[in-house]
């Protein structure tokens, strides 16, 4: 119990993924749900730094890197759309985001 | 003693601030928990000896996706906020119940790894981590980053490229 294993860490990451579900399932303002979807990729880089951090290998760590720019550009993609969407709508309901839906 | 300690400080608030932020009422105590969480994530890095993820994670993260994010918060005016108009074919609590189920999968997968591949942790913790005592964390992610992953490193940047001209495109009125 006192002693920190990789487990821990991966509990760690999956509640906090869980919490970023939840949010992107429930929350219905747009720029919210964004900020779960932060969340959920931190969760992931939690666990790949800790598995990194075990084996002693750093491509966990380079992985992590990368996560941390491809997050970049979907915020910077994600809240232009949303820029986009809040200009024709004047709303940033998503359940108001219909005009794709079959 | 200390590092379990500090484990489970950090792993209570780092839930705890991601809780409060898709609970919060409003948009900019949200974005305001999420700097918190970020900044207590680059917290765990460090006892992780992943120093220069630590840096990382508090210069894009809680410098520069958090400041957009309040940007845009601050620029979509909410007259009406979006929570308040509930539509009634929306059910809350499937996600939820969704949510669960993904959380008790993960769990399982979890624990299921670690007791099966528990010989072969123990095994290979014997080496574990002479990362952070010579050279330093940051000089031996710059190598792997500039010699193992060089191409991948560079599609990255080109990535970004794409994602900063899209973005100006997406938000401007006209070009």
């Amino acid at each position: 119990m006192l002693e920190i294993t990789p487990l821990h860490y991966t509990l760690l990451s999956a509640s906090l993924f869980m919490v970023g579900v939840i949010g992107v399932l429930v929350r219905r303002n747009i720029i919210i749900i964004f900020m779960s979807i932060e969340l959920i990729l931190n969760a992931v880089n939690i666990n790949l730094v800790a598995l990194s951090s075990q084996f002693g290998d750093l491509s966990g760590q380079v992985f992590a890197v990368f996560i941390i720019a491809v997050a970049a550009a979907e915020a910077a993609v994600g809240l232009g759309i949303l820029l986009a969407f809040y200009r024709n709508k004047e709303s940033v309901n998503i359940d108001e985001m219909t005009i794709m839906r079959w | 003693m200390l590092e379990p300690l500090v484990f489970y400080t950090l792993a209570v608030l780092i839930v705890a601030l991601g809780i409060l932020v898709i609970t919060a009422r409003s948009a900019v105590h949200s974005v305001l928990f999420l700097v918190g969480d970020f900044l207590l994530i680059a917290a765990l890095y460090v006892t992780l000896n992943a120093e220069f993820l630590a840096v990382i994670q508090i210069m894009v993260y809680a410098g520069g996706i958090v400041v957009l994010y309040l940007f845009v918060v601050m620029l979509v005016s909410l007259k009406h906020a979006p929570e308040l108009h509930a539509d009634s074919r929306r059910l809350g609590v499937i996600g939820m119940g969704l949510a669960l189920v993904v959380l008790v999968e993960l769990v399982a997968i979890a624990y299921v790894s670690s007791t099966r591949s528990a010989g072969a942790t123990v095994a290979r913790t014997e080496q574990s981590f002479p990362v952070g005592v010579q050279g330093g964390n940051t000089e031996e992610l710059g190598w792997v980053l500039y010699t193992d992953y060089l191409i991948p490193f560079e599609l990255a940047s080109m990535l970004l490229l794409v994602a900063m001209v899209g973005a100006i495109v997406l938000a401007k009125r006209s070009l």
